[in-house]
């Protein structure tokens, strides 16, 4: 799948009707994320009750590819247990590092689409910025944290 | 329009792709890497150091060098050119050599808020050290610093005066002469940052009485990791060595070391005696086009691109309506479209843009954006390119999944 046909046929749906973003009053888990660079700022929320993810949403603005990225990590991650999500946010990184297997990519569904960022460095970040999130979320299980996801790494 | 130049730029050969980049890095003609080819092939051998044939050859080469860009910028000696790795190494240089040495507590550091990271960064480092106060010159939306402005900052206080002749994000030329008068009249020094003016206009720091002034030879067609500071011979002699080492020295003992005269004193190491020979190769084919050329040609293509841009109902230019005003650089946004997906879609046309914060945040934070898309022009480029981009430019909202 070719750049424009990426936009047109995935990324396009979920940043301009995203499903998942909102604020979610009844979260019990909160994080932002940052990429300092290029100005993508979302703060994932998450309801979880006995190791599962009952509920979650996002918020915030950024290119469209760290949006839709994280609204289809939300749909496939809602209603999992911690663990599975674990699962699936990992074998994403590694789908993008280009080190996940055909079948384990199947699993991620519609986000196995984004595999095609892992050609393009450039936008390697802005796709990772959701899943990065849930993953420190749920490292920390702690509240209102900010973590920066990069340095100011592009001196001219 | 023609465009002569062209057929000397190997990669410009590939006409699908449309390189709108050059203020981040210019492309190079064959003609410089010829010259590095020939240096490494006739005459390499460590500069400064052997007493036999190549190691001279070498030498006088690296020197031939350090003359052409004195009289590229209109410097009165040679010995004013300190060879660096770019502008920023050159910035840092001045910090921490001169700034550390010369800013004490109270005074203040006036910085622009145009500049790059590199002539902020440094300047923060030594206000953090000296518990000096940095004070930052407010331009108008055009990039324009108006002489209130100059003059309500500019002051008693003032020990140094940082500022680019040419912003990087809007393009903006600096009546820099005027400033060093000012930041003189107060004893204050002007350090000028010359990355984006070096590329596409005649300097005379002479005529301008600039106290530094810095640029990269990667931005005029030199090699990457070759730039220069140019700074009064009074104010080197006078400066500590930056970094310490091989052939900056006079004579070493187990405890001391006197060091060797400007400009050896600050080319600690085995120096980037190709890179010189590159840069002198760009100064020469610089010259050879010719300034009127590149300032009119960039003039031509600027006034295209404006016009074009401008009957594109969503697009955002930045900075000044005069196309003369932007030294090729012209900054924009599209509406709804955040600048990483704008450039990722151009480049699926093969074409390279700039996007994201330029390395000037406080300049992006005072226009009031995160990010924005940078298109920038060298003589190289042609009108056809202008139209291509903007009929690229036009089916970006669409592509992102916008109506129009």
């Amino acid at each position: 799948m070719d750049l424009k046909q990426l936009y047109r046929e995935i990324v396009n749906e979920h940043n301009l009707h995203p499903t998942h973003k909102h604020d979610l009053e009844d979260a019990n888990l909160k994080l932002r994320g940052v990429n300092p660079s290029c100005g993508d700022d979302i703060t994932l929320q998450l309801k979880v009750n006995d190791g599962i993810i009952e509920d979650g949403s996002f918020n915030g603005s950024g290119c469209a590819v760290s949006q839709a990225s994280a609204d289809m990590m939300l749909d496939l991650i809602i209603g999992k247990k911690e663990d599975e999500a674990k699962a699936l946010a990992d074998i994403f990184m590694r789908m993008i590092k280009g080190e996940a297997t055909d079948e384990e990519i199947e699993s991620l569904d519609e986000a196995a689409a984004l595999q095609n960022v892992s050609h393009m460095p450039a936008r390697v970040k802005c796709v990772q910025l959701g899943w990065r999130t849930f993953n420190e979320i749920i490292k920390d299980e702690a509240h209102e944290h900010e973590h920066n996801f990069e340095k100011d790494d592009d001196q001219d | 329009m023609s465009n002569d130049y062209i057929k000397d730029f190997p990669i410009l050969q590939n006409r699908e792709y449309i390189y709108f980049d050059t203020a981040a890095t210019s492309q190079r003609p064959v003609q410089v890497m010829d010259a590095i080819t020939e240096f490494y092939k006739k005459d390499n051998a460590n500069p400064l150091r052997g007493l036999y044939e190549w190691s001279i050859a070498a030498t006088e080469d690296y020197e031939n060098a350090r003359a052409k860009v004195a009289s590229f910028i209109n410097a009165k000696r040679a010995s004013e050119i300190v060879f660096t790795r770019n502008t920023t190494e050159s910035l840092n240089l001045i910090a921490y050599s001169w700034g550390r040495t010369n800013i004490r507590k109270d005074d203040e550091i006036v910085v622009a808020v145009s500049e790059h990271h590199s002539n902020i960064l440094p300047w923060q480092m030594i206000a953090r050290e000296t518990g000096a106060k940095l004070v930052w010159l407010e331009c108008d939306q055009a990039g324009v610093y108006s002489d209130e402005e100059l003059s309500a900052k500019i002051g008693e206080k003032t020990k140094v005066v940082a500022i680019a002749q040419v912003s990087n994000v809007l393009g903006q030329p600096k009546p820099v002469k005027k400033i060093a008068e000012m930041a003189h009249k107060v004893g204050a020094v002007i350090v000028v940052d010359g990355a984006q003016s070096a590329p596409h206009m005649k300097v005379d720091v002479q005529d301008m009485d600039a106290d530094f002034f810095v640029f990269s030879g990667h931005k005029m067609l030199g090699p990457m990791g070759i730039g220069v500071l140019y700074a009064k011979q009074e104010l080197l002699e006078a400066m500590p060595p930056f970094l310490t080492g091989g052939e900056m020295i006079e004579y070493v003992t187990r405890e001391d070391a006197t060091y060797a005269e400007v400009p050896h004193k600050f080319e600690a190491g085995t120096v980037n005696a190709a890179g010189a020979v590159g840069l002198a190769a760009a100064i020469d084919y610089l010259q050879q086009v010719g300034f009127d050329y590149i300032e009119a040609r960039e003039k031509e293509l600027t006034a295209a691109l404006l016009e074009e841009m401008k009957a594109i109902p969503e697009v955002e230019v930045y900075g000044s309506e005069d196309p003369a005003a932007h030294c090729g650089i012209v900054t924009f946004n599209i509406k709804d479209c955040h600048p990483h997906d704008v450039s990722s879609i151009l480049d699926a046309d093969h074409i390279c843009i700039r996007a994201g914060h330029h390395c000037a945040q406080p300049l992006m934070q005072y226009m009031g954006v995160n990010a924005t898309c940078r298109a920038s022009l060298y003589f190289y480029n042609t009108l056809e390119e202008v139209h291509r981009f903007a009929e690229s430019l036009k089916k970006v909202r669409e592509e992102l999944g916008y109506g129009s």
